[in-house]
C-alpha cells in the first residue's frame, strides 16, 4: 500500500436514549413485538401534528459539545423525500442546511501517535423502520417484512472529515466515539441492536497527490471489525484497479461478512435528489447560550481529559490507559482505588486482570460487582503488607466476589495468611532440598532457573501460604 | 422555464405515471406558478432573513413520556397485504 494514501471519512448514525421517540409519544423500548409501537404519527397518516421530543435536542447538543463541536443556535427541520418501505411516510424528517452542530473533532491515539479527526457536522433526524428479508439478505428475497417500532426513534448522525488515512484510524476514531458518547450517556452505543451504526467512505490516490480519488461508499458494517475489515478489502480493491490502470467508480458497495468482500449494490431506484424542504409541521429550534451552558455543566469529564490525566498524573502505560478507560465505570471504580491506595499500577493490573476476569465470568458489570473500591484496596494492602502472597490475593478477591466476605476475614476463615516465620519455612525449605537432590544439583551446577522449581515446592508444601521472597532467600542461603 | 422533462423526472420521483396529454398540461401549469414566483422575486430582499415559517412560533416541544401505542391490528388495518404482525413489501432489490 506504500504507493497509495487511504483516505477515510465515516458517518455515524447514533440512536438517543430517550424514553419516547422524536416526534411523537410511542416508547423506544428495543425487542417489542413488531409494530406494536406504532402510531399515526410513526405512521404518518393524514392530519397527524409530530411534535419535538425535548429530551432528544438536549442529548443531541450534550453530544455535540462532548464532540467539541459549536452548537447553530437557528435549527429548522427539513423532509429528506425518498421511497423505502423502511419509511412508511415516504419522507424522512431531518436536518439539511442548517444542522444542530459543526466543527467538532475527536482525539484518537493510534500506535503511540495522537490525532484529531474533524467533524464536519451533527444533526438530528428520526430512525426509519427495520426490514427483514425472506431470503438470506436483501438481494434475491421475494418478500421483506417491516416493523415500523423504531421509526421515529431520534439519531444524531454523525459525519466526519475524510481525516482518517487508515482502517487502523477508522477504528480508533469509532471506538473513540462510541466512548465518548456512553461516557455522555446520551446513547447506549449497541451495535447489535442497531443504535450504533456506520457507514464509511473511502477513496485513495497517490502518495503526495493533493487531489482526492474517487470515494466509494460501504454499507452493511456491522461491527467495528467489520468496518476495519470491509475498509482493508477495498483499499486493496482500489489499489488493484489503479495499478492495472483501470478507474474506480463512484458507488455504493455492500459488505460480505462471509466472503469478506465487497460487491456492487444497485437499488432498483437510485434516485439520489431527496427534494428536501422545510419541514411544515414543526417549528423552529432556538437554541441559546443559556441553554448550551446548562447542558454542558451537566457533561462528565470526558475520556480525553481521563486519558491525559491517566498517563500523566498517574503515570499509567498508554496501554492500560486505553483499556481503563474504554468504560466509564471501571475508569471511576480504578480512581476510586487509587484514592484509598496510591498505587496506580498495582491497581490496573488488578482492575484489568482478576477483577476483569470474575466480571467476565459471571457476565456482571464492575457497578453490580460485590467487590468495591475498598474490598480491591484492602487486598492489595494485605499482599503489600507481606500478610498473604499474591497468589492468595486472587483466591481473596474471588472469595469476595462471591460472597461479598471482608478480606480480613476470608484470611482468617482460609487460614491464607502467609508463613513468614523463619524458622517454620527453613523446616520446610530442609525438606524440599532432600527430597530434590537433582535440581539441587543443577543449581550448584549454576542453573539458576532450578531454584524456581525448588520455591515451588516449598510454597506447594505449604499451600501457597509460604512469603515466597522469605522462601527464595533461604533456599539461596542453604544452597550456597 | 421547465421543461417536459423535469415534470417527468419529478413525477418518477414521487411515483406517479402521467399520461403525455397530463405532462403537456402540468409543464404549463407549473410554468405559470414559476411565472407567479418569478415577480416575487424582483423584490428587493437584501435585509430580509430568510423564511422557512409563516408562523411566528419557536420551541415548541413535548416531555420525554412514552405513552401506549395504537392496537396492532389498527397499525395494520391499511396494509394490503400483513404477515406475523409485520407490513409485507415486494421485493426490495433486483
Amino acid at each position: 500500500m506504500s504507493k497509495y494514501e487511504t483516505i477515510i471519512g465515516l458517518e455515524v448514525h447514533a440512536e438517543l436514549r430517550t424514553k419516547s421517540k422524536l416526534f411523537c409519544d410511542c416508547s423506544t423500548t428495543f425487542g417489542a413485538e413488531p409494530n406494536t409501537q406504532v402510531c399515526p404519527i410513526c405512521l404518518g397518516l393524514p392530519g397527524v401534528l409530530p411534535v419535538l421530543n425535548k429530551q432528544a435536542v438536549e442529548y443531541a447538543i450534550e453530544a455535540a459539545l462532548a464532540l467539541n463541536c459549536e452548537i447553530q443556535p437557528y435549527n429548522k427541520f427539513d423532509r429528506k423525500n425518498y421511497f423505502y418501505p423502511d419509511l412508511p411516510k415516504a419522507y424522512q424528517i431531518s436536518q439539511y442546511d442548517l444542522p444542530l452542530a459543526r466543527n467538532g473533532y475527536v482525539t484518537i491515539h493510534v500506535d503511540g501517535k495522537t490525532k484529531k479527526i474533524g467533524i464536519t457536522r451533527i444533526h438530528l433526524e428520526e430512525e426509519a423502520g427495520k426490514s427483514v428479508h425472506s431470503g438470506d439478505n436483501i438481494l434475491g428475497s421475494e418478500y421483506s417484512l417491516e416493523d415500523y417500532n423504531r421509526t421515529g426513534i431520534p439519531l444524531i448522525e454523525i459525519v466526519s472529515e475524510p481525516d482518517m488515512r487508515s482502517p487502523a484510524e477508522a477504528y480508533a476514531y469509532l471506538t473513540t466515539l462510541k466512548n465518548i458518547l456512553q461516557y455522555t450517556g446520551v446513547s447506549d452505543c449497541k451495535m447489535e441492536e442497531g443504535s450504533l451504526r456506520c457507514d464509511a467512505n473511502i477513496s485513495i490516490r497517490p502518495v503526495g497527490s493533493d487531489k482526492f480519488g474517487t470515494k466509494v461508499e460501504l454499507k452493511n458494517l456491522n461491527s467495528f471489525r467489520a468496518v476495519q475489515k470491509a475498509l482493508e478489502y477495498e483499499e486493496k480493491r482500489q489499489a488493484k484497479l489503479l495499478d492495472r490502470g483501470e478507474k474506480v467508480i463512484q458507488e455504493t458497495r455492500h459488505w460480505d461478512e462471509s466472503t469478506g468482500r465487497t460487491h456492487s449494490m444497485r437499488s432498483k431506484e437510485e434516485a439520489n435528489d431527496y427534494r428536501y424542504f422545510p419541514e411544515p409541521d414543526l417549528v423552529p429550534v432556538v437554541i441559546s447560550t443559556e441553554w448550551i451552558e446548562k447542558v454542558r455543566e451537566r457533561l462528565p469529564e470526558l475520556p480525553e481529559a481521563k486519558w491525559q490525566r491517566f498517563v500523566h498524573e498517574y503515570g499509567l502505560p498508554e496501554y492500560d490507559t486505553e483499556l481503563i478507560i474504554s468504560n466509564r465505570d471501571m475508569a471511576e471504580f480504578f480512581e476510586a482505588t487509587v484514592k484509598l491506595h496510591n498505587d496506580p499500577k498495582t491497581v490496573s493490573n488488578w482492575v484489568m486482570g482478576e477483577l476483569t476476569r470474575l466480571l467476565k465470568e459471571s457476565g456482571q458489570a464492575i457497578t453490580e460487582s460485590k467487590v468495591t473500591p475498598e474490598v480491591l484496596a484492602r487486598v492489595i494492602k494485605l499482599v503489600d503488607k507481606g500478610t498473604i502472597s499474591n497468589t492468595a490475593a486472587k483466591t481473596v478477591l474471588e472469595e469476595s466476589f462471591k460472597t461479598g466476605k471482608d478480606p480480613d476475614d476470608i484470611v482468617k476463615e482460609k487460614g491464607l495468611a502467609q508463613i513468614s516465620d523463619t524458622a517454620e519455612l527453613e523446616k520446610v525449605v530442609a525438606e524440599v532440598i532432600a527430597a530434590n537432590p537433582q535440581s539441587v544439583e543443577d543449581f550448584r551446577n549454576g542453573k539458576d532457573r532450578a531454584i524456581g522449581f525448588l520455591v515451588g515446592q516449598v510454597m506447594k508444601a505449604t499451600k501457597g501460604r509460604a512469603n515466597p521472597k522469605l522462601v527464595n532467600e533461604l533456599l539461596r542461603k542453604k544452597l550456597q | 422555464m421547465i421543461t417536459k422533462d423535469e415534470v417527468q423526472k419529478v413525477a418518477h420521483l414521487a411515483r406517479l405515471e402521467l399520461s403525455e396529454a397530463e405532462v403537456e398540461l402540468f409543464t404549463e401549469q407549473l410554468n405559470q406558478v414559476l411565472e407567479a414566483a418569478e415577480k416575487l422575486q424582483q423584490l428587493d430582499t437584501t435585509d430580509v432573513e430568510p423564511t422557512a415559517y409563516a408562523v411566528p412560533m419557536q420551541n415548541v416541544f413535548r416531555e420525554d413520556i412514552p405513552e401506549p401505542s395504537m392496537p396492532r391490528d389498527e397499525v395494520l388495518a391499511n396494509a394490503p397485504d400483513p404477515k406475523d404482525g409485520y407490513f409485507r413489501v415486494p421485493k426490495i432489490m433486483d
